[in-house]
């Protein structure tokens, strides 16, 4: 039978296994009459061989944490129930701010309203991966020295690595009434708290220590003088309870 | 449901061959998940994500060596990573085949990654790289021909290394 040979194009195909069954046996009848061709293919076979045994093992790896993160965002959360969360944060927001509308802190209001931002903060800034805060902890010192100018009174980040907590940075952010500072902690496992301090608040002497739960996230909060400061972390009461209270003592010594 | 996590461990083996570099490999990795994240509306449902993902990963990857030119890695005295030999053992290392990689121009070395290692249907190469079908089979031609010739090259090289 005298067939026009196969084009390069059909036996690269042929190597790679892209043809229909028919094509296929027409070309390893050729290939049987062709050595050289036939040679040629094997060596490109050889190829894909070599390549898959070379990095095949890469599947085999334990895929690192930080890719892990990303790809989840954070565990168990996919992206139209983050959506729908920040909705309905933004939700309770206008409510409580109707509610409360033209109240100012100390109060019941402030320190709900205080609680409330802290915890819409924490929402939109743990799950960046690339950008969780703007200045991070290798310049702990310009850090807080910036964003205690801004906030017109010294700050003072705890230092909360005996809970396994260590400082990633921080960030400006606005706030009801002017700047307001948010700094973020991570543990080894990615677990982020962030500590979201305003300092707008008439002078007050009480510095109870409050409880607030949205959902996942808890947020402990208190106030100090003209200083308001809310702790935020997606985690049962308990395990947030120690990083609080350490922060808490530092912080109000 | 399909999640972006499933993907990871081949998103990584193809950025490995495509990089070179286990570091660079998982950052590709981090930006296209990143960038998958941002893009998460524009995805058809129904369409492949793992397409969708190595098009966007295609995309990061002509964008980072159109901006810097990789250096080429001399030849000889690479610093010292150990070879590690293919579990098949046809007497090739990573290494080896890094170096050969590094030296195919990128996109070539995209085509023949994608149809060797990927196992993609040409069509789809042509679709994920933004190229005809055509241009394609050229890449994946000079790819396997260049190849060839830098394995003859590496073999030799590797017998003088047994012989002396």
């Amino acid at each position: 039978m005298n067939r026009l040979p196969p084009t390069e194009d059909q036996l690269h195909a042929y190597a790679d296994g892209q043809l229909a069954a028919a094509e296929r046996q027409q070309i390893e009848a050729w290939l049987a009459e062709h050595p050289a061709e036939a040679g040629q293919v094997a060596e490109w076979r050889q190829q894909n061989a070599a390549l898959r045994a070379a990095f095949d093992p890469v599947l085999a790896e334990a895929v690192p944490d930080r890719l892990l993160r990303a790809a989840r965002r954070t565990p168990g959360w996919s992206l139209p129930m983050r959506v729908a969360a920040g909705i309905a944060w933004l939700g309770v927001g206008v409510a409580i701010g109707y509610l409360f509308r033209g109240t100012a802190l100390p109060g019941e209001s402030g320190r709900v309203a205080l609680a409330r931002s802290a915890a819409v903060a924490h929402v939109v800034y743990t799950p960046e991966v690339r950008h969780p805060v703007e200045v991070g902890a290798d310049q702990e010192a310009h850090l807080v020295q910036w964003l205690s100018k801004r906030l017109g009174t010294p700050l003072h980040v705890p230092d909360l690595s005996a809970q396994g907590y260590a400082l990633v940075g921080g960030r400006l952010l606005p706030g009801d009434a002017g700047p307001v500072a948010q700094f973020m902690y991570e543990d080894h496992a990615g677990h982020r708290l962030t500590l979201y301090v305003r300092s707008d608040a008439r002078e007050n002497r009480e510095t109870a220590f409050r409880f607030a739960r949205e959902g996942k996230l808890a947020v402990f909060y208190w106030l100090d003088g003209t200083l308001g400061y809310a702790l935020s972390g997606e985690m049962p009461r308990e395990q947030l309870l120690s990083a609080a209270e350490s922060a808490y003592r530092q912080l109000n010594p | 449901m399909d999640r972006l996590e499933n993907h990871l461990p081949r998103l990584r083996r193809y950025a490995r061959a495509l990089t070179g570099d286990r570091h660079a490999a998982d950052d590709l990795v981090q930006d296209t998940l990143e960038r998958g994240w941002s893009r998460l509306a524009l995805w058809r449902p129904g369409s492949r994500l793992d397409a969708w993902l190595l098009a966007i990963m295609h995309n990061l990857f002509v964008n980072q060596y159109r901006r810097q030119a990789p250096p080429a890695a001399p030849l000889d005295d690479l610093p010292g990573e150990p070879a590690v030999r293919a579990a098949q053992g046809d007497g090739l290392a990573v290494r080896d085949l890094d170096r050969v990689l590094a030296q195919l121009p990128p996109e070539q070395r995209e085509v023949l990654l994608l149809v060797a290692l990927e196992e993609r249907p040409y069509a789809e190469v042509a679709r994920l790289t933004g190229v005809p079908v055509g241009t394609v089979m050229s890449r994946l031609s000079r790819a396997r021909e260049k190849l060839r010739l830098l394995l003859a090259e590496e073999s030799g090289r590797a017998a003088l290394r047994v012989v002396k």
